[in-house]
């Protein structure tokens, strides 16, 4: 069905923008002919809209339509209860189908016979009916737009407001979906809070100060004491952990890099060096994570031993210092570009009051570019802060509440994906909590991109 | 100012007929390229001191590029040469001993935009003494800060906002805080590139005032399009045309009566 409409959809609308241009075109050529107000284009893409609007929207009102009628005809020939049982309703749905398919299994019962065929022939009328207004309606809105062909239409004007709506519409898309993710994870961050039918949820403030992670242990239902499982103050700490690391070691070196590339290194090394940094951040953190775990921990634990030192096997160091190494390129490729475009006058002016390289630099050129700095690192952190791959393979499970580097730590992004990973059971307040560390996780990173916006929105402009 | 009655080939840069005494910046043979262009061809000129020099000529014709070979701003363009001799005080500036930072803070600098800093106005004025070591105390400091805006005739309009940012002021306000910050390093020579260019006429009225205050304490080399302003601020004027210095002497023989055809061809309009 959805062939046959979309490629008489297809004809219809090349035959829609022949017509409506070739209308526009012999009215052009008419040896009294005013001149056109829009090109015959426009008259042709006008045609063509207005046959494929009408017939897109008969399409998707129409086929749901009929999958319901026919879905509903095909239950009249079952008792009232079955139909409003949804798993028995979805296995009759699909026997109905394989009965239709010819792949059904063994002997069906005549009320599945029954509503099978009568499943089938509902919806073939009804796709008769649905194709049939389709063209109807596209035709007769062909027609209107035809007979208004005149000199003085607007045919690009109106197909302007064609391309806003469309443009408008995209945007509402990516908007809509955002907000429905939002609200589908704090929907479920509430439940996993306040619905009553929840065993073993904690309260919000045992959830927010609670210093104990152990999210299996709710599960045992036969363990009287759940309640300081879901503390997510250690996960905290361990994020907070692995991003200082990260940040320390990304944000010097990133910064350092910026500088030197954009001030120092002549044209020839920055147009070499510059995109290599950048592959840095195309590496895929999967692989980086590999290298966390397989390289730089052990010898990490190495060198620890070495000094005497008790170096955990899955450290916040090593994941911290290759997240760091990841969000380098986000730091020094965008600080780069801000430094570059610092006016030269300012440089100018330094330089003409008799200031070194190195003064320009600190005084004039990094306070000038420090929006774009922070925000540089504002980015990094948030990146650093949602990357779940490197800490699920270097960082371990194990919720320690410590702020030693040398110990491990696990993450939120860690215990989201632990949790999620081989659980069946949707409705437990272990499942739930992926929820609320995902709202979590997703406010701070917001509240990060906020600062960001408010830091920038304070300085920009200064320079213009 | 004396004339001679055979003018000098149009072909030949001139030169002056004996060097001034009391010249401070004097510049010899100086040659500019940037990468093939050839923009300054054997420029030979004195600039006397506590006075106002001014560069005129067609745009393009170099007075930027001669300008900026003065304080060694060339300096920062890669495919920028200069060769030549440039002696201010009769030292060579192009000596390879010389520290190029302690040349750029004995001549100062003006630019065609206003360039403050993006920061308060007391920064900006005081960012020169503060990197030279200038001011012993904060109150040596807020000293030079406010004898530099008051000499560049712009404390009376800040002095209740030197904390504001120096970007929030106007155009004009914003060229006379490019000059406070350039004698806040009390250099010996102040060089402007078109200071005016970008200012409406009551705020090209006084820094022209300023300029000519400022004449009896600095040397003055002002780059200007307007004939008027080279006539009314500077007491010399040197004509440059495609990279060529073709005349220079005292502003008033130059605008009422110049050797050079080229010259009373474009300080009277017929090109440039
Ligand atoms: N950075 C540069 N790189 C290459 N060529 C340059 C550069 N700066 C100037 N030039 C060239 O040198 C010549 C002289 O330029 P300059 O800026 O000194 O002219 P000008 O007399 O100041 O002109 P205007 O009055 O328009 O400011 C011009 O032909 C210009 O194209
Ligand atoms: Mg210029």
């Amino acid at each position: 069905m959805t062939a046959i409409y979309f490629i008489t959809l297809v004809f219809l609308v090349a035959a829609g923008y022949f017509l409506a241009s070739q209308r526009a075109k012999v009215l052009r050529a008419a040896p009294n002919g005013a001149a056109l107000h829009s090109l015959p284009t426009y008259h042709g893409l006008l045609g063509a809209v207005a046959l494929f609007v009408p017939m897109l929207i008969v399409y998707a009102i129409g086929t749901p339509v009929v999958k319901m009628l026919a879905t509903t005809n095909a239950f009249s020939f079952f008792p009232s209860e079955l139909a409003s049982d949804p798993l028995q309703r979805g296995v009759i749905l699909r026997d109905v189908g394989n009965i239709i398919d010819g792949r059904y299994q063994g002997d069906p019962s005549a009320a599945l016979r029954d509503a099978a065929a009568s499943y089938s022939s509902t919806f073939s009328a009804g796709r008769l009916i649905v194709l049939g207004t389709g063209v109807v309606l596209g035709l007769a809105s062909l027609f209107l737009v035809l007979s208004r062909i005149s000199p003085a239409f607007r045919a690009r004007n109106l197909f302007e407001r064609f391309v806003i709506a469309v443009l408008i519409l995209c945007a509402l898309v990516a908007i809509l979906t955002t907000v429905g993710i939002v609200f589908s994870v704090m929907w479920e961050t509430y439940r996993f809070f306040f619905d009553p039918a929840l065993k073993g949820r904690p309260t919000v403030a045992q959830f927010l100060f609670g210093t104990e992670w152990n999210p299996q242990a709710a599960l045992r239902a036969d363990q009287g004491e759940i309640r300081t499982a879901f503390g997510f103050i250690p996960l905290l700490t361990g994020t907070l952990l692995i991003t200082l690391i990260a940040i320390v070691v990304a944000g010097p070196l990133g910064l350092f890099a910026a500088i030197y590339l954009s001030e120092y290194a002549t044209p020839r090394f920055r147009a070499f060096a510059k995109p290599i940094l950048e592959i840095l951040a195309g590496i895929p953190t999967v692989v980086l994570g590999f290298f966390a775990a397989l390289t730089v921990a052990p010898y990490i634990r190495g060198w620890g031993e070495g000094l005497g030192l008790d170096v955990a096997s899955e450290s916040a160091l090593a994941a911290g210092l290759v997240m760091g190494m990841m969000i380098i390129p986000f730091i020094s490729s965008l600080s780069d570009d801000v430094i570059n475009s610092v006016p030269q006058s300012l440089r100018d002016g330094a330089y003409a009051l008799g200031a070194t390289k190195s003064e320009t630099i600190k005084k004039v050129i990094l306070p000038a570019a420090l929006p774009g700095i922070v925000s540089a690192f504002m980015l990094a952190i948030s990146r650093a802060i949602g990357e779940t791959m490197i800490v699920v393979m270097a960082a371990g499970l194990a919720a320690n509440l410590t702020f030693n580097p040398l110990d491990a730590v696990t993450t939120i992004t860690v215990q989201i994906k632990t949790i999620l990973v081989g659980d069946q059971e949707f409705d437990s307040a272990k499942t739930l909590a992926a929820f609320a560390l995902g709202f979590v996780l997703f406010f701070v990173t917001l509240m990060l991109n906020i600062i960001a916006q408010q830091i920038v929105r304070r300085y920009r402009e200064q320079y213009d | 100012m004396d004339m001679t009655t055979q003018g000098i080939p149009t072909a030949q840069p001139y030169v002056p007929a004996k060097p001034a005494t009391a010249a401070k910046v004097v510049a010899r043979n100086v040659n500019v390229h940037y990468g093939e262009k050839h923009a300054i061809k054997d420029v030979n000129v004195d600039v006397p001191d506590q006075a106002v020099m001014a560069f005129i000529g067609p745009s393009g014709c170099g007075k930027s590029t001669f300008l900026r070979c003065i304080n060694r701003m060339n300096d920062t363009i890669p495919i920028c040469r200069v060769s030549g001799k440039i002696e201010i005080d009769s030292r060579d500036i192009y000596d390879p001993s010389l520290d190029v930072v302690q040349l750029r803070a004995r001549v100062g600098m003006v630019f065609q935009k206003p360039n403050p800093f993006p920061k308060s106005i007391y920064e900006n004025v005081a960012y020169g003494p503060r990197i030279h070591g200038l001011a012993k105390s904060k109150t040596d400091l807020d000293e030079i800060v406010t004898m530099s805006l008051q000499k560049a005739g712009l404390f009376n309009e800040v002095k209740d906002r030197l904390n504001d940012s120096g970007t929030g002021l106007s155009g004009g306000q914003q060229q006379r805080l490019c000059i406070a910050r350039a004698i806040a390093v009390s250099p010996d020579i102040i060089l402007m590139d078109e200071p005016c260019s970008a200012l409406d006429p009551i705020a090209t009225a006084r820094i022209e005032e300023l300029i000519d205050e400022l004449r009896s304490n600095f040397c003055i080399i002002i780059v200007t399009h307007s004939m008027q302003q080279a006539a009314r601020v500077s007491q010399r004027t040197a004509f440059f045309h495609l990279g060529v210095l073709v005349e220079e002497g005292e502003t008033e023989a130059i605008f009422t009566n110049p050797r050079e055809e080229r010259t009373r061809d474009y300080i009277t309009g017929r090109f440039g």
